[in-house]
């Protein structure tokens, strides 16, 4: 029997606290799992910094990459099948493609990614197609098909029904991370009825649309959506860990660059800092090593990199303030000069952020957008961009909300024991006296 | 401090106007792939490699202020043009950035059409392929836009031109 036909003699089944059963009965998948790089993603939380503020928030990318897998399963095998418009022999392609999405993420990616330039998408490709263990199960299926897989992920494939169940504006990926994340944190928010989702998907040439009859729980999905955007990934006292863990590789990097003698060798940081990280290098970080870097750091001379990495690892986080860059830009720059001459690095220790997102956007023929609408499919077989019969989704297509906060260290600025009268300043600034 | 929002104001500056939403991607994602930091990730999309959280900052800048955004009918559709405003000017004037060549090579880009600048860009995405597998890329991913061999040879002519002038 082919590989790709290989079923396991008894069916394999993961206990999950969001979809109760993960289901494994193809051969493939269940020796993708067991390998070194999908492990490896139990040791990579899916929601970085969060677990600082939502203690239940620590659960990794190795349980959300088996959800996706499970939400894909149940749309291939209880709804598109049998269906003309779904092509079987994509099915294989489709569940390993679900599994390894999110393969190439490294610790703390968000950070890093900033820093050092990656993209987590890059290793991804790399893993697939690379000398992995990954890669020897996916040539066992065929020797085109680590590049198929690849490509799915990367959206470059032209199998577009098959991109868009796991990367759109409603897909299994966005399905699965919205239930966990509030599962895990805890929130009432994130949660809408999946199943009923799922009940009314149906496969078109090039995406997944949705029966008229599902519309509102698809609505309640984009709800929960933008709920869970504001409440909890751009919660400000994450990123504000968020923010500190930046600036800690961005001065470690720094010092590196000027020959600065750690006390501990940074060995698993070498060729990022050289800018040349090969992919067994990559795979060798994962939270546990970059903690254990924060934690020896502490004890470093540089006073900057031992300041962040105590307040990283004790949860002494930057306090915030709202900010408002058109009106206040000004006031940024006097304020930089003040952290100057306090002695407070203000590259380090003064930063703004910013958060945005779009709940939901539409694209109508000939406009210059990239996103890909949510289509209802009508009882008369038309299809129906999503906003246009929702009221409610179209209150709030198009519309980004976007959040600026100007990060600092309150203790520095409220130690009065030096440059007194220039840190009373910047309170008035910051309107904190 | 907002240094990427800054670093896009630049672009912008440099460029006088861009006229296209789609068309200021690709010259982004142009000038970061030949050289200049910019930080926007983009993957692939419709029209190639698109990044949506360029579109945020180009957003975020409109509404600041710092950045003018007109829509305006153009045919059977909408485009949008991008110019810094006065309040933009002064900010960059304050966060100064240094890109070097940058307006050259914008001001170049600025002289072609979004169609070939689309086409630029894929083929830099798939620079990881062999010349005959980026012409199967561009032939499946993008029937629509029937480029042709030549196109395709001039992408590369121009790819080549504008790394000159970084050198």
């Amino acid at each position: 029997m082919a590989y790709s036909a290989e079923k396991l003699f008894e069916e394999k089944v993961f206990k999950d606290p969001v979809h109760r059963y993960v289901h494994v009965r193809d051969r493939a998948i269940w020796d993708l799992i067991g390998t070194k790089e999908f492990q490896r993603l139990r040791r990579i939380k899916q929601l970085g910094t969060t677990f600082l503020t939502f203690h239940g928030a620590e659960h990794s990318r190795f349980n959300h990459s088996l959800g996706v897998y499970e939400i894909v399963r149940r749309i291939i095998d209880d709804v598109f099948a049998g269906r003309p418009e779904w092509d079987d022999n994509d099915r294989l392609l489709t569940l390993c493609a679900a599994l390894l999405h999110d393969l190439g993420h490294g610790p703390f990616s968000h950070s890093f990614e900033k820093v050092f330039d990656f993209d987590h998408e890059d290793f991804t490709r790399k893993i697939i197609l690379g000398e992995t263990e990954v890669n020897e199960i996916l040539l066992k299926v065929g020797p085109d098909f680590p590049a198929k897989v690849a490509e799915v992920i990367a959206k470059t494939s032209e199998k577009k029904l098959v991109i868009s169940l796991i990367s759109s504006q409603i897909d299994a990926d966005r399905m699965d991370y919205l239930q966990r994340d509030a599962y895990f944190t805890g929130v009432s928010y994130g949660h809408f009825d999946m199943e009923r989702i799922l009940r009314v998907m149906r496969p078109r040439e090039d995406q997944v649309v949705i029966k008229k009859s599902g519309m509102h729980a698809v609505e309640d999905y984009i709800m929960s959506r933008y709920q869970m955007y504001w409440q909890v990934y751009f919660h400000p006292v994450s990123r504000s860990a968020e923010v500190i863990l930046t600036k800690i590789l961005h001065r470690a990097k720094q010092l590196f660059e000027e020959n600065y003698a750690f006390k501990y060798e940074p060995l698993h940081f070498t060729s990022i800092f050289h800018g040349r990280v090969t992919l067994e290098d990559y795979l060798k970080l994962d939270e546990s090593v970059i903690l254990y870097y924060f934690q020896i750091w502490q004890e470093e001379e540089d006073a900057i990199l031992r300041d962040l990495c105590r307040r990283f690892v004790n949860r002494n986080l930057f306090k915030f303030a709202e900010f408002d860059p058109a009106k206040e830009y000004k006031k940024l720059a006097e304020l930089n000069s003040l952290f100057k001459k306090a002695g407070i690095d203000p590259e380090y220790y003064l930063v703004v952020d910013s958060s945005s997102d779009l709940p939901y956007d539409f694209y109508r023929p000939g406009e210059e957008e990239e996103r890909l609408p949510i289509h209802l499919l009508m009882k008369n077989g038309d299809l129906r961009e999503l906003s246009r019969e929702s009221e409610i989704v179209d209150a709030i297509s198009g519309k980004r909300r976007t959040d600026h906060k100007l990060y600092y260290p309150a203790d520095f600025i409220w130690d009065d024991s030096t440059k007194k009268n220039l840190k009373r300043q910047i309170r008035a600034l910051l309107e904190i006296e | 401090m907002l240094n990427d929002h800054a670093k896009l104001m630049q672009a912008i500056m440099v460029s006088g106007e861009i006229t296209g939403r789609k068309k200021l991607q690709k010259m982004i994602y142009i000038a970061k792939k030949i050289a200049f930091p910019f930080q926007e990730r983009f993957q692939f999309h419709f029209y190639g490699p698109y990044s949506e959280e360029l579109t945020t900052r180009v957003e975020e800048l409109c509404n600041m202020g710092f950045l003018d955004e007109v829509k305006e009918k153009k045919g059977g559709y909408f485009q949008y043009r991008y110019t810094l405003t006065d309040s933009g000017k002064e900010f960059l004037s304050l966060n100064e950035v240094e890109m070097p060549f940058l307006q050259d090579c914008l001001t170049d880009m600025n002289g072609q059409n979004a169609r070939f600048l689309e086409l630029v860009s894929t083929v830099l995405y798939f620079d990881n392929l062999s010349k005959a597998d980026v012409a199967n890329k561009v032939f499946t991913l993008k029937s629509s836009q029937r480029y042709t061999e030549a196109e395709i040879d001039e992408a590369y002519r121009y790819i080549e031109t504008l790394k000159v002038k970084i050198q």
